[in-house]
């Protein structure tokens, strides 16, 4: 408590990225999307814990104004909440009441282009500027204060299948922010810009352009329509001056014929200068993937013994169903392993590239594939908990039979290539689950009636919280796994929790349906 | 990153620029729509559309796509609750797979053959159906209501539904039998479920829900308590029960 205080008291408004780096001295605050710059979801607060967690209520609701799925991770700084609703707007809220501080509503033109949803995932905080992407492809800084607009910078044309839904990460001087659009033959690519006046800082290309190494890894021009890209917040590590970043599936997304080839830099883990926008090292998961398998899960970054040596790790349990750890300062592959039912890969060779089985290519006539195209997690963070040294993973146990077809470009239009439906007959189901993050073998499993279209977070009440697709959330035991409560939030919940300090109160926020939620201990 | 599309699908309905006319009816257009009709629909829909587990898609006026429009969000977003499902065709695709589907109409389906006034009578006599199936105010709950059933079902479907029931129980349907911690049996037919509950309506109608964690024993199973009419009704009054069912194409 004294820790708090002190904090509270010494930092004014402005949020530095001596205090980004920092995140864990001030607890009661969520600062960046993962609650710190390693990926971790993890609160440092244990006010609730496990002797008191059955007593946890709400302690206010704020209902959003729009039916679009709500997907938002606060930001929280000093009583202050910041959200995204859809379609991107921003809102400042009170941490004590729910009630609304300001608001920015943001006009959206009627063609925006959005495969899955009108969705926003969060704001990044510096300065005293709060940072939202819009679905017209827009990065905006506001006046933390006001909501006022300090300054709009047009990314890219929203008209050619751009839009923004990720939640931008500030580090430095610096804004990074990614791009959706993989399923309307973009280019991907991910920017940075300054942070005071929102001037493009660098630009990295998720598929390389002529010349440039990597390019030859598509056949003829398909990598202009490539994809890649970058839709989920990644990490950074101060020590290296790395910023880590997912990049997703090659685009079309089931007719691989168009654009034979390992198609760089897309299913890749990319590491990137934070200053000057170049790659240091990638690592590509699915070469050539043909079943919509974005790489874009949010890497985790830890420092731990790995086969008897200190090593610097970053830890990604991949859509594809294999769990990788990889070494963050070189790339290397170190390990890598199925974490759910997966029937496309024999397994890993030694560099960690997959080696495939026969017949899991789409067809015309379906061919049944696990996992899912949803995959066995998605954009759902994971949570790691240096209190238990576990790793929590949304596990995600489904296939699909995937489809072929023919794909022809159209500027603004979905450019697919196939499609996929549910197996008849197959259960889909899910399960939060520890894993011993240098093994990736499971410590324990909470199984989960239907999948999960959430993440965790993992608190040092040794608890973890989670959510259903029918509306519960729910905190587990986080040595244990064993279920300690529940709430039925009334829709499908879309969003990753996360936890701070209201007054002397702790509180744990998550979106379950077109609500956020604010729960406490009374 | 369509992931979520599926289910997204279902719940929204993005305001999308969607064409009032059909851009796609070329002779081309047709013949790439057959294709994939024949990939993605036919296992339900049958190669003429002529119907089984999915609805007869060769009439001339599709109940819940009389416009071209409404036949594109059908096929785009499926209908919730029922076995069409969404699909994630790209526009151009599924206006093909429309113009195919228009051509349906303007074939002749195969008559029904049988007597549907002597059909009525046998469903809520002889056949007992009414016991288990409502039609308009009468009948009972253990089965889905049969109003609008000859609208979602082809005639063949229907027949197979009567010989062999066992063969095409929808994916969800569940009888659950449940031990409850203090010793009560219930038995019934699942309405919903989720990762710490469960909820079911007994054979007298009477809904339950129990928490997983009392409940010491659960079986599910997915087996319809329809009974098997090969035998107990003659072909003749096998195809008048059908006609019958055909002809309810009402209230949907
Ligand atoms: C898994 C089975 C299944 C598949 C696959 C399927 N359908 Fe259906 N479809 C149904 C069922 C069942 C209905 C009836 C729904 C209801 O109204 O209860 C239906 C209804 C329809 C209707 C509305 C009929 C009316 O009378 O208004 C259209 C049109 C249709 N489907 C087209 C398609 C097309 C085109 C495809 C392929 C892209 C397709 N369906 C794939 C099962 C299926
Ligand atoms: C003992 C109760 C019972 C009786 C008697 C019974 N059914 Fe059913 N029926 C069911 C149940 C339960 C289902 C749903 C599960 C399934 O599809 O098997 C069903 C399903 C059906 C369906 C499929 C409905 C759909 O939406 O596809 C049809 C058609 C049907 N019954 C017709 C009949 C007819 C005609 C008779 C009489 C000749 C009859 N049933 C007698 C219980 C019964």
């Amino acid at each position: 408590m004294r820790l708090l205080l002190f904090c509270a008291l010494t930092l004014g408004a402005q949020v530095t990225h001596e205090r980004l780096l920092k995140a864990e001295r001030e607890p009661h605050n969520w600062l960046t999307y993962s609650g710190n710059f390693a990926g971790h979801r993890y609160s440092p607060l244990n006010q609730i814990n496990t002797s008191n967690v059955s007593k946890l209520k709400p302690a206010w609701v704020y209902q959003t104004n729009s039916l679009q799925k709500f997907e938002t991770t606060p930001i929280v700084l000093d009583g202050v909440m910041y959200i995204t609703e859809s379609s991107s707007h921003v809102t400042a809220l009170d941490t004590k009441t729910g009630r609304t501080l300001w608001r920015y509503r943001r006009p959206m033109p009627d063609d925006i282009k959005v495969c899955c949803g009108q969705v926003n995932r969060g704001v990044a905080i510096l300065g005293d500027l709060v940072y939202v992407g819009t679905l017209d492809s827009h990065l905006i800084a506001l006046d933390a204060k006001t909501g006022a607009v300090r300054w709009d910078t047009n990314v890219i044309d929203y008209k050619a299948g751009y839009s923004i839904t990720v939640a931008p990460l500030a580090l430095k001087d610096k804004i990074v922010v990614g791009i959706a659009g993989g399923e309307y033959g973009i280019r991907g690519f991910l920017d940075a810009y300054d942070a005071k006046t929102g001037k493009r800082a660098w630009r990295f290309y998720t598929v390389p352009g002529p010349g440039e190494k990597g390019n030859e890894t598509w056949a003829n021009d398909s990598w202009k329509r490539g994809a890649a890209a970058t839709w989920v917040t990644g990490a950074y590590d101060p020590d290296t001056n790395l910023v880590y970043w997912g990049t997703g599936n090659p685009g079309p997304d089931w007719n691989g014929d168009v654009r034979k080839g390992d198609n760089l830099y897309s299913d890749c883990m990319l590491a990137i200068d934070a200053d000057t926008g170049k790659l240091k090292w990638y690592f590509q998961f699915t070469p050539h993937d043909v079943h919509d398998w974005d790489a874009t899960e949010v890497p985790v970054l830890i420092d731990a013994e790995f086969r008897g040596a200190k090593r610097k790790l970053l830890l990604f349990p991949n859509r594809n169903a294999f769990y990788y750890v990889l070494d963050r300062v070189t790339g290397q592959f170190l390990l890598g392993k199925p974490y759910a039912k997966q029937t496309w890969a024999k397994g890993l060779d030694d560099n960690g590239r997959p080696m495939r089985n026969e017949n899991t290519a789409p067809t015309v006539q379906g061919t049944v594939v696990f996992p899912s195209v949803g995959g066995a997690n998605n954009w759902y963070s994971p949570s790691y908990s240096p209190q238990n040294q576990l790793l929590y993973i949304a596990v995600r146990e489904a296939g699909h039979i995937y489809y072929f077809g023919e794909a022809e470009f159209k500027e603004g239009e979905q450019y697919n290539g196939g499609g996929f439906r549910s197996i008849p007959g197959e259960p889909e189901w899910g399960a939060i689950r520890a894993y011993n993050p240098t093994t990736g073998e499971a410590k324990w499993e909470f199984k989960m009636s239907s999948l999960p279209f959430s993440g965790v977070l993992s608190t040092a009440g040794n608890l973890v919280f989670g959510t259903t697709a029918e509306g519960q959330v729910f905190a587990l035991q986080g040595d244990t796994g064993r279920l300690l409560w529940r709430f039925q939030g009334g829709g499908n919940a879309r969003g990753n929790a996360m936890s701070y300090m209201s007054g002397d109160k702790q509180h744990v926020a998550v979106t379950i349906g077109n609500s956020l939620y604010a729960f406490v201990v009374e | 990153m369509i992931w979520w599309a599926a289910i997204a699908l279902f719940q929204q309905t993005i305001a999308l620029d969607i064409p009032s006319k059909n851009p796609n009816t070329s002779e081309a257009d047709v013949a790439a729509g057959r294709k994939l009709f024949n990939g993605r629909c036919a296992g339900c829909h049958g190669p003429a559309g002529e119907g089984g587990k999915g609805a007869n898609l060769a009439v001339p006026r599709l109940t819940r796509a009389q416009e071209d429009r409404a036949l594109y969000r059908v096929i785009r977003y499926g209908v919730p609750d029922t076995e069409m499902p969404a699909s994630l065709m790209d526009a151009h695709e599924i206006w093909q797979v429309a113009a195919f589907v228009r051509t349906l109409g303007r074939v002749q389906s195969a008559a029904v053959t049988g007597n549907a006034a002597n059909g009525a009578s046998l469903f809520k006599g002889k056949g007992g159906c009414i016991g288990c199936h409502t039609v308009g105010l009468e009948g009972g709950r253990s089965g889905p209501a049969l109003s609008g059933v000859g609208a979602r079902r082809g005639a063949q479907h229907l027949r197979a539904k009567l010989l062999d029931p066992s063969a095409s129980v929808p994916e969800n349907f569940r009888m659950v039998q449940i031990t409850t911690r203090d010793g009560k049996t219930i038995r019934g037919q699942q309405l919903n479920e989720d990762t710490f509950s469960v909820q079911l309506r007994d054979g007298a109608d009477r809904f339950h829900s129990l928490w997983r964690e009392d409940i010491t024993a659960i079986t599910s199973e997915r087996k319809t308590p329809m009974p098997s009419y090969k035998g107990r009704l003659s072909e003749s009054e096998i195809d008048d029960v059908v006609a019958y069912m055909a002809s309810l194409r009402g209230d949907q």
